[in-house]
C-alpha cells in the first residue's frame, strides 16, 4: 500500500485502479448492456431522441430467447464444453507423463527431445490448419467433434508438456529418492508422491488448456461446418452475421453467455492456478 | 546384521574423480561417520551405499552380499536426508507408514511400527498433522521415524542436523546418540561438522578431495593426526600450525623460527632428526597453550603479542601474534590479558604435532 498522505493513495492507486478497473470490465458490461437492450434502442443512429449508449430503461429477454430458441447455442455450448474437456485430459495426461520424463529421467535426446516438443508449440495455427485439413479430410473426421479433440492437442501437449516440466523441477529430487528406498517402484513414486505434489500445477495446465481449446477459432472454423456441430467461438460468429448484418442482441448475449464457464473454472481454482504458476510447494 | 564392506570405491562424473579409492569395512552396530569440508565426496560415497548413484568400479557389500546392481529399496536400507524430504501432501502417520505400505505390510503390523516409533522419538501427539504445521525439530523426527519403522539393517544420514538451528542441532545430537544406543543398528552418518563427527561417531572417516585421509576413533583422529589437513581439521578452535626450521642445538634438537625456538621433546626427536636444516609444520592446539609459569621449562616456552582477546566464559581464546605467524590460545577464564599485552606463552611437550612441510604427513 502506498503510504503517506491521504491525497497520495487517491492520486497514485485508487484512481488508476479505478480506470483500469473500468477499462477491463467495460466490454463485458457493454456486452450485458447490448444483449438486454430492445432491438429499437441497438439499430437508431448516435443522434436520435434518448439516446443513451450506457443504459437501457427498457430490458428485454428477446435476445436471449432468440439465441436459445432460433438458434443452436445449447449444442453450441455442449459441443465445445465436450471437445475442450476431452482434449484437456488428454492434453493433461501426455503433458504430465512427458513433463516427468523429460525432468527427470536421464535419456539420449532427452534436451533435444524437449527443445523439438517446444519447438512445434511456436508453428502457428494459421498455418498449421492447412495441411491439418487434408489430414481431416483424408480420414473423413471432417464436421465432426474429432476433428477437434485430435488437432487441438497438437498445440495443447507441448504447452502442458513444457509447463509441467518446469513444475517437476521445482518439485525436490529427494522426496522422489526417499520414496524409492522406502520400497516404491518409479510408477508408484509418481503416483504417490509426484503427481499429487505436482496437483497445483496440473491443475494451471488442465486451466489453461480449458481456455484455449474453448476459445480455438480457426480449426473450429475449417473443420466445422454443420450448425449442430459448431462450437460457440464459430457459431456464435458465423449465425448471427449474416452478410453485414450483425444482429448484436444476440451475438453479444451468446458472447457473454460463452465467456461464462471459462470465468467460473477459473474463479474455483484460481488458488491453485497462481500457485502452480510460481511453484510453491515446499517439502 | 548391518555389516557394511566398501571395497575400492571410485566415483567419476564424467572426467570428475570424485571418489577414489574408498576402502572401509563397517561393523555391525557400528556407528560410522564420514566427514570432511564441501566437495569432498563423503555425500556421494553415502549416496552409492544407498543406491541413488552409480558405482563407477568397485564393489560395496551389505553382510557379505554385494549390492552393486541392487536397487536402492532392496537393500534394506533407510536414509534420512538433509531437508527431511517428507511428503508434504501426506500427514506425519502416512509419511511414516509409506515404506511398510509400499511393501504390502498389513495395517496393524503398519500401526504398531509407526506408534512404537513415534513414542521412541515423542511424536505421538503428531500424527495426523501435515508436514508443514510441523517446527524444524518436529520434522526432523519424522524423518527419523520414518526411517526406524522399516527395522533397516543400516541407517544412512545425510547431514540431517544442518538445517536445525544451533541449540537443537546440540539437542539432536544427543538424542541421535541415545537412539543408537536404544537400537543398536549399523549407520553411515555424513556431516561438515566436526563437532558432530567427533560427539556421535564410533570411528570416524576424514574425507578431502574423494579421498580418505584418516579412519579413527575421534580420540585417535585428535591425538594423533595422520596428517596437516585431519589436525587442522578435528579440533575447535583450529589447531595452530608454524613453519619453522629444525636445527641441532647442543645434542638437543631445536625448532625455531622468527617468533619462537622451541625444544622438540625426547619423543619426537629421533622422528625429526633426519628433517635437521629443513622446514616442517608444528602444530599445537589452542588448548595446550598455556601462560608460562615458574614451572614451565625456558626451552618450552615463547613470547605472544596479544592481538584479540575473546571472552568464552569458560576459556579465554586469545589471538596472539609469535613472530611473524599467529595464533590461538585457549586459557583458563582467570587469565588476565588485554590487547597489547605480551604473554609468554608454554605449551605442553607431550601435544607437539610435527608435519613434513611438503608432503603434509605426521612425521
Amino acid at each position: 500500500m502506498i503510504e503517506g498522505a491521504i491525497w497520495r493513495r487517491w492520486v497514485f492507486f485508487y484512481i488508476p485502479m479505478a480506470f483500469f478497473l473500468l477499462f477491463l470490465l467495460f466490454p463485458f458490461y457493454w456486452m450485458m448492456i447490448t444483449s438486454v437492450r430492445p432491438d429499437g434502442e441497438l439499430y437508431r443512429p448516435w443522434n436520435s431522441m434518448n439516446y443513451n449508449p450506457f443504459w437501457t430503461w427498457k430490458p428485454t429477454w428477446d435476445h436471449v430467447r432468440y439465441l436459445f430458441e432460433e438458434t443452436l447455442f445449447a449444442s453450441w455450448l455442449w459441443n465445445t464444453m465436450f471437445i475442450a474437456l476431452v482434449s484437456t485430459v488428454i492434453s493433461l495426461v501426455c503433458g504430465v507423463f512427458a513433463g516427468y520424463a523429460l525432468s527427470r529421467l536421464n535419456f539420449p535426446f532427452a534436451g533435444s527431445l524437449g527443445t523439438g516438443i517446444f519447438i512445434t508449440y511456436l508453428v502457428p495455427q494459421t498455418l498449421l490448419f492447412i495441411p491439418l485439413a487434408e489430414i481431416i479430410r483424408n480420414y473423413r473426421l471432417g464436421d465432426t467433434p474429432w476433428s477437434l479433440i485430435l488437432t487441438y492437442p497438437t498445440f495443447l501437449i507441448p504447452f502442458c508438456t513444457w509447463l509441467m516440466m518446469g513444475y517437476f523441477k521445482a518439485v525436490p529430487k529427494e522426496l522422489e529418492e526417499c520414496a524409492r528406498i522406502d520400497g516404491a517402484s518409479r510408477w508408484q513414486a509418481m503416483i504417490y508422491i509426484i503427481i499429487p505434489v505436482a496437483i497445483p500445477g496440473i491443475l494451471s495446465a488442465g486451466i489453461f488448456a480449458f481456455t484455449l481449446s474453448w476459445n480455438e477459432f480457426i480449426y473450429a472454423l475449417v473443420f466445422l461446418s454443420s450448425p449442430e456441430q459448431k462450437t460457440v467461438p464459430v457459431g456464435v460468429t458465423s449465425e448471427l452475421i449474416r452478410g453485414d448484418v450483425f444482429y448484436w442482441g444476440p451475438l453479444m448475449a451468446g458472447a457473454l453467455l460463452g465467456s461464462i464457464p471459462v470465468a467460473i473454472a477459473y474463479s474455483f481454482f484460481v488458488e491453485h492456478y497462481v500457485a502452480g504458476l510460481t511453484g510453491s510447494v515446499k517439502g | 546384521m548391518g555389516q557394511v564392506v566398501l571395497k575400492a570405491i571410485n566415483k567419476f562424473y564424467d572426467s570428475v574423480h570424485a571418489v577414489k579409492d574408498v576402502n572401509l569395512q563397517i561393523r555391525d552396530k557400528e556407528f560410522v561417520v564420514f566427514v570432511g569440508p564441501s566437495g569432498c565426496g563423503k555425500t556421494t560415497t553415502l549416496r552409492m551405499i544407498a543406491g541413488l548413484e552409480a558405482i563407477s568400479s568397485g564393489d560395496i557389500s551389505i553382510d557379505g552380499q554385494v549390492v552393486n546392481e541392487l536397487a536402492p529399496m532392496d537393500r534394506d536400507i533407510a536414509m534420512v536426508f538433509q531437508n527431511y524430504a517428507l511428503y508434504p501432501h501426506m500427514s506425519v502417520y502416512d509419511n511414516m507408514a509409506f515404506g511398510l505400505k509400499m511393501r504390502k505390510f498389513d495395517r496393524h503390523e503398519i500401526g504398531k511400527r509407526v506408534k512404537e516409533a513415534a513414542e521412541i522419538l515423542g511424536i505421538g501427539e503428531y500424527l495426523k498433522r501435515k508436514p508443514r504445521q510441523l517446527s524444524g525439530g518436529q520434522r526432523q523426527r519424522v524423518a527419523l521415524g520414518r526411517a526406524i519403522v522399516r527395522h533397516p539393517r543400516v541407517f544412512l544420514f545425510d547431514e540431517p542436523l544442518s538445517n536445525l538451528d544451533a541449540k537443537l542441532r546440540v539437542q539432536m545430537r544427543v538424542e541421535l546418540k541415545k537412539l543408537h544406543l536404544r537400537l543398536g543398528t549399523t549407520a553411515v552418518y555424513v556431516t561438515h561438522d566436526q563437532v558432530e563427527a567427533m560427539t556421535l561417531g564410533d570411528r570416524v572417516v576424514v574425507m578431502k578431495d574423494g579421498l580418505v585421509q584418516q579412519v579413527g576413533d575421534p580420540l585417535e583422529l585428535y591425538n594423533q593426526p595422520a596428517n596437516k589437513f585431519v589436525a587442522g581439521f578435528i579440533g575447535s578452535p583450529a589447531m595452530n600450525f608454524a613453519t619453522v626450521t629444525m636445527a641441532d642445538g647442543e645434542g638437543r634438537l631445536i625448532a625455531k623460527n622468527s617468533g619462537m625456538e622451541i625444544e622438540v621433546p625426547s619423543t619426537h626427536a629421533e622422528r625429526l632428526r633426519p628433517h635437521v636444516g629443513q622446514q616442517v609444520t608444528v602444530g599445537i592446539r589452542p588448548e595446550d597453550l598455556h601462560l608460562a609459569g615458574d614451572a614451565d621449562p625456558a626451552g618450552l616456552t615463547f613470547n605472544s603479542k596479544v592481538e584479540v582477546v575473546e571472552q568464552l566464559g569458560s576459556e579465554i581464546l586469545l589471538d596472539v601474534r609469535v613472530g611473524e605467524e599467529t595464533m590461538v590460545a585457549a586459557v583458563d577464564p582467570t587469565t588476565r590479558a588485554k590487547v597489547q599485552d605480551t604473554l609468554r606463552l608454554a605449551v605442553n611437550p607431550a601435544r607437539l604435532h610435527f608435519f613434513d612441510a611438503r608432503t603434509e604427513r605426521a612425521i
